[in-house]
């Protein structure tokens, strides 16, 4: 797998956030449908992609399968914590600058 | 070996140095993004103890604690080094270090740049590896369950 298969599975806004429900740990496709304006059998099909690109992966919990961030492929954990990092720093510099706290 | 590079970033925000470090570290819940909470129940405080070996722990408001990491560097307002020790499917990993250095340069007295770095990310797929490597060979469940065996007829 590399970079560019990965970036490009989340090129598309949809699957994206499709991937971004998974940032807070493993999800089953019902669960990441009902908080999408999309259908279950459209979150499987991204979910798919998303798993081609070696982005995430899945596994059976109980009588579910669930997705999850898959650890082994390195370039989705580093396209997460970018982002993540991204945001992290803008909310510390509105933090920051909030109420002239800066002196 | 796989190698992945740094994640790196940096802001510059119109604070002292030491308020930045302050902000960064004693009130970490004031501007950790919410929605990143690794605990099911919504983020009450983050905690980063100010000391080398201190825990960087996340508290809910129904009480529960997860841990993200621990405080491998500690020098106050210039530089700081946490250990981020969540595997890839956000699950504490006492195993795994991965290291996030924040350094506080400052621009002038109340201008500071906040350079960040989150290294050694390969460690990640290393340790998921492993993990899977060990609970498939012999050396792994097998030999926990002969251990179990030995112990149960014992």
């Amino acid at each position: 797998m590399t970079y560019q298969t990965a970036f490009l599975a989340l090129a598309d806004p949809t699957r994206r956030q499709v991937f971004e429900q998974l940032r807070h740990g493993a999800k089953a496709v019902g669960v990441i449908a009902a908080q999408m304006p999309v259908s279950r059998p459209a979150v499987s099909q991204h979910l798919g992609i998303l798993k081609k690109a070696g982005l995430v992966a899945d596994r059976a919990e109980g009588t579910r399968r669930v997705y999850y961030i898959d650890p082994h492929g390195l370039a989705s954990i580093r396209i997460w914590l970018d982002q993540f990092w991204g945001d992290a720093l803008t909310a510390f510099k509105a933090e920051a600058e909030k109420e002239g706290m800066g002196k | 070996m796989i190698t992945i590079a740094p994640v790196r970033k940096q802001v510059t925000v119109s604070a002292s140095q030491q308020r930045a470090f302050t902000l960064f570290t004693n009130e970490m819940s004031r501007w950790w993004p919410a929605t990143h909470s690794i605990l099911k129940s919504p983020l009450k405080q983050y905690v980063v103890e100010p000391c080398v070996g201190g825990r960087w722990y996340a508290i809910g408001e129904d009480g529960s604690t997860a841990q993200t990491g621990h405080v491998i560097e500690w020098q106050p307002p210039q530089r700081l080094v946490l250990a981020w020790q969540l595997s890839g499917d956000w699950q504490f990993d006492p195993e795994l270090i991965t290291e996030v250095e924040i350094r506080f340069i400052a621009e002038s007295a109340d201008s500071t740049r906040v350079e960040l770095e989150h290294r050694n990310l390969q460690r990640m797929g290393e340790r998921a590896a492993q993990v899977r490597g060990m609970v498939d060979s012999p050396g792994g469940w097998t030999a926990i369950l002969e251990a179990f065996k030995k112990c149960a007829t014992a």
